[in-house]
């Protein structure tokens, strides 16, 4: 009897298990590891890329990514700009639809873009749509939303005034900031539109499940016009905060994608996992800052010096094994019609050459050995790399010009804190990661007027006037090249020191077709695939 | 036993108002605040922030506002997972790490209790130098070591078990994190029950009770295993309360969606409402489960009575 009931039993699982198993066949369903918890779903107040990974599968602008990383139509199937390039119209696609059904239309981009520069709304990226007529003034409370320069002229005809002409204005549209909501969800739902059951979106999927640090579940939205080339099913997005815990579930084949692991464990899983690994260089810059009000860091000569000093190869490929490139100027590389940033005059020569440049060079400042003593404190945001950074840095100053360097750590909330609040330092560390694939979203940190950013207080009117010229300049090529010139001067002072591009790290398990690496680190799960 | 109960619980309000009201003022101490991030927002984006979670109010009427609203259960919305109220948060995440937790004390109690019975009664013998040894490890090697060991043994080179997350509930996935949670407690329950075994061994009762010619067995376990409770018993209350409320290194390690990360997240992130949040849920967790160890105590020892 007992026999019997085992064998009943044992029936039962396997039927079940089979049953499991052809569901699971049946799907498509990407495992993707994230990296973190998304603050917020709701497209206006996300601020970093892990939000945006699942924002973006979700909700379709009205321009996006390709899977390599270039401009092209998403919600909007065309579009034409004035000849003073100041007013773009759009076309919006007949078969854009909200995963209830309902048609996108114009007007929930005009609502969308208003309640992003709403003060009301607080949104943290809402300067990212600055260019956009009366967008500041809308969102410094000065004129009322209705006078943003947003206007639905048909219900498929979007038509965006800006404030001058903005040659960067597509890629501006590509960023989660410019996403379109569903006016009349969110009359009904109000802040909780973002809720899973309330959520309708226009983008390949449709928000199915959301249990914080958990899981959250993306299905693929069938009313999406695009919907015949999604080839998945489902994602499920694991926001795995600690990289040793997503690794694991990796080498555990519990996780397809994995983004942003620890760069000392690249050597490990190259070995492991080989072309699995990728190390995707990014539009991302580390640099260290120095304070140019006050001496010695106020003489252009011990910044160069400074500058020079450190050793940016054995940064990238000791500390962090590869994981970041070299640098010597700020604009990194991949930025499109740039090409080769402006590099100051001494990055041409080898490490020893500089290091004695750099040593004359702080002699004739009247600093170092013999001379007036330096003392350097570096502070720099709690985190193990930049502490190895710091230190090796540090070596690197006291090995050169003797210098005495102490070494300062805040949480990343307070050391942040400080330099924007215009607290005094010696050097500091900082990172920038692009926006939008424009050299001038790097330069304009270190233009006089940008009290925010600007934590070098660095103040040169040449720079701040080529900054200004390339906002009025309509011929692409000719903007360029006033950006490098302006980055030059940046290069030549050295008020912050460049000294490596960050890479992003991906582990994209072998069973992952269509990945492509680019620089702008768009990868869209409607451009994936997955094979058994 | 009612009106001790009672007084008990009229005298824990005015705690619970002392913590809320150190921590409310405490956490404002600490440089920067929830919107200074890596990336530093524009001024006036900054302001509107302020404004729209009455930042920029003076921080008395902020403290006014925020006992207000805590009495009537709304703890505000948390500043980084603007999407969820504090409450929401820590509703979705608690029943998580109570379930985790639970199992967790149990093993650990049981556990604890039985190796330590055992190494008492054969002191000094390989046995009890065997099972302190693994008490010692276990109280010494943290769960940061044991939790990462455990899965690359059982989930990367076995595939017996899970890497992490939560996934059906099943016992497949709890397993590993309930292992690495209660180990460390295990080892100190193992380590208490056996001094005190071996302290109630010696005691005139259990002499009398042996001269009496009982069973072994009854005397180890109705006389001496209920006095050497007490320090357990003891300990007991600020481990459940400490396990129950989630481990932030624990469920970090398994990807567990537990309340634990959230009293890191809240500090780090300065997410004032969120700290307030796990501060106010430990602070309830230690009250009653110290509230429970001091009934428990009267029901195992005599001597102490409550009326």
């Amino acid at each position: 009897m007992a026999f019997m009931k085992s064998r009943l039993a044992t029936t039962i699982l396997l039927g079940s298990l089979l049953f499991g198993a052809s569901n699971a066949l049946a799907e498509a369903v990407l495992h993707r590891g994230n990296s973190g918890e998304p603050q917020t779903l709701d497209y206006a107040h996300i601020s970093i890329d892990i939000e945006s990974f699942v924002v973006k599968d979700l909700f379709e602008g009205l321009t996006t990514y390709d899977a390599k990383g270039e401009i092209v139509p998403g919600a909007a199937e065309s579009w034409s700009m004035s000849d003073d390039g100041t007013v773009y119209t759009f076309k919006l696609r007949d078969n854009a639809k909200w995963s209830d059904g309902s048609a996108v239309t114009a007007e929930d981009f005009v609502f969308s873009m208003r309640r992003v520069e709403d003060p009301k709304t607080a949104a943290g990226y809402a300067n990212i749509l600055y260019p956009i007529k009366n967008a500041q003034k809308v969102n410094k409370g000065e004129v009322p939303v209705e006078q943003l320069g947003v206007k639905a002229v048909d219900a498929k005809t979007v038509e965006i005034t800006l404030e001058r002409p903005t040659p960067f204005f597509l890629q501006l549209l590509a960023h989660q900031t410019a996403l379109p909501i569903s006016k009349a969800n969110f009359e009904k739902f109000g802040d909780q539109f973002v809720k899973p059951g309330n959520m309708v979106s226009n983008g390949a999927f449709k928000l199915e499940s959301h249990v914080p640090n958990d899981t959250l579940t993306v299905v693929k939205n069938d009313q999406y016009w695009d919907v015949a080339n999604v080839k998945l099913d489902k994602v499920i997005f694991y926001p795995i905060d600690d990289d040793a815990a997503s690794v694991r579930r990796f080498e555990a084949k519990e996780m397809d994608l994995v983004y942003n692991f620890s760069a000392d464990q690249i050597k490990r899983l190259r070995e492991s996992y080989g072309d699995q690994v990728h190390v995707n260089p990014s539009l991302a810059t580390y640099y260290y800052t120095f304070d140019t009000r006050e001496a010695p860091y106020s003489d252009v000569r011990v910044r160069n010096a400074l500058s020079m000093a450190v050793d940016r190869d054995f940064l990238a490929n000791e500390i962090y094994s590869g994981a970041q490139l070299p640098a010597y100027h700020l604009v990194p590389p991949g930025m499109e019609g740039y090409g080769e940033g402006a590099v100051p005059d001494w990055a041409s020569l080898s490490q020893i050459d500089r290091e004695d440049k750099a040593i004359a060079l702080m002699k004739e400042a009247g600093y170092g050995e013999g001379e007036k003593p330096l003392n350097i404190e570096i502070r720099y945001n709690t985190n193990a790399n930049h502490e190895r950074v710091a230190t090796a840095v540090a070596d690197m100053w006291k090995n050169t010009f003797g210098a005495k360097v102490s070494l300062v750590n805040l949480d990343v909330a307070s050391h942040y804190a400080y330099l924007q609040e215009g607290g005094k330092f010696n050097a500091a560390r900082a990172g920038w990661t692009a926006d939008y694939a424009d050299p001038e979203n790097f330069l304009t940190l270190n233009v006089g007027s940008n009290v925010t950013f600007n934590y070098a207080k660095y103040k040169n009117d040449e720079f701040d006037a080529l900054m200004q010229q390339s906002n009025e300049e309509r011929d692409v090529a000719k903007r360029m090249e006033i950006l490098k010139k302006a980055e030059a001067i940046l290069s030549r002072d050295q008020p912050i020191a460049p000294f490596m591009n960050t890479a992003n790290l991906w582990l994209v398990a072998s069973r992952v077709s269509g990945w492509s690496d680019n620089a702008v680190n768009s990868h869209l799960s409607k451009y994936l695939n997955v094979s058994e | 036993m009612i009106s001790f109960v009672f007084r008990r619980l009229m005298s824990a309000i005015p705690t619970v108002f002392v913590v809320v009201t150190i921590s409310f003022f405490l956490m404002r101490f600490a440089p920067g605040g929830p919107f200074n991030l890596e990336r530093p927002l524009p001024p006036q984006t900054m302001a509107n922030l302020m404004a729209t979670y009455h930042l920029d109010q003076p921080i008395w009427r902020q403290y006014l506002t925020y006992i207000g609203n805590a009495l009537t259960g709304d703890f505000g919305p948390s500043f980084i997972y603007k999407d969820n109220t504090v409450a929401e948060l820590i509703g979705k995440a608690l029943p998580y790490s109570m379930q985790l937790g639970s199992m967790a004390i149990l093993i650990a109690l049981v556990g604890g209790v039985l190796l330590g019975t055992i190494a008492a009664l054969r002191q000094n013998s390989v046995l009890d130098f065997g099972l302190m040894a693994f008490a010692t490890v276990g109280v010494t090697v943290p769960n940061f070591v044991v939790g990462p060991v455990l899965t690359l043994v059982f989930a990367v080179l076995l595939s017996w078990l899970p890497a992490g997350g939560w996934g059906d509930g099943s016992a497949q996935y709890l397993i590993l994190p309930m292992i690495a949670l209660a180990l460390p407690q295990l080892a100190v329950f193992a380590r208490l029950t056996r001094g005190a075994m071996i302290e109630a061994l010696h005691t005139d009762h259990i002499r009398t009770a042996r001269a009496y010619g009982l069973p072994s067995r009854v005397v180890v376990v109705t006389h001496a295993l209920r006095g050497a409770m007490l320090p357990v018993v003891s300990y007991l209350a600020p481990c459940a309360a400490a396990l129950l409320t989630g481990s932030a290194v624990v469920e970090s390690i398994f990807t567990i969606p537990g309340v634990g990360r959230y009293f890191v997240l809240g500090a780090l992130n300065r997410d004032y409402p969120l700290v307030m949040g796990t501060v106010i849920l430990v602070a309830i967790f230690v009250i009653a489960f110290n509230l429970l160890v001091d009934i428990a105590y009267g029901l195992l020892d005599p001597r102490v009575r409550h009326d």
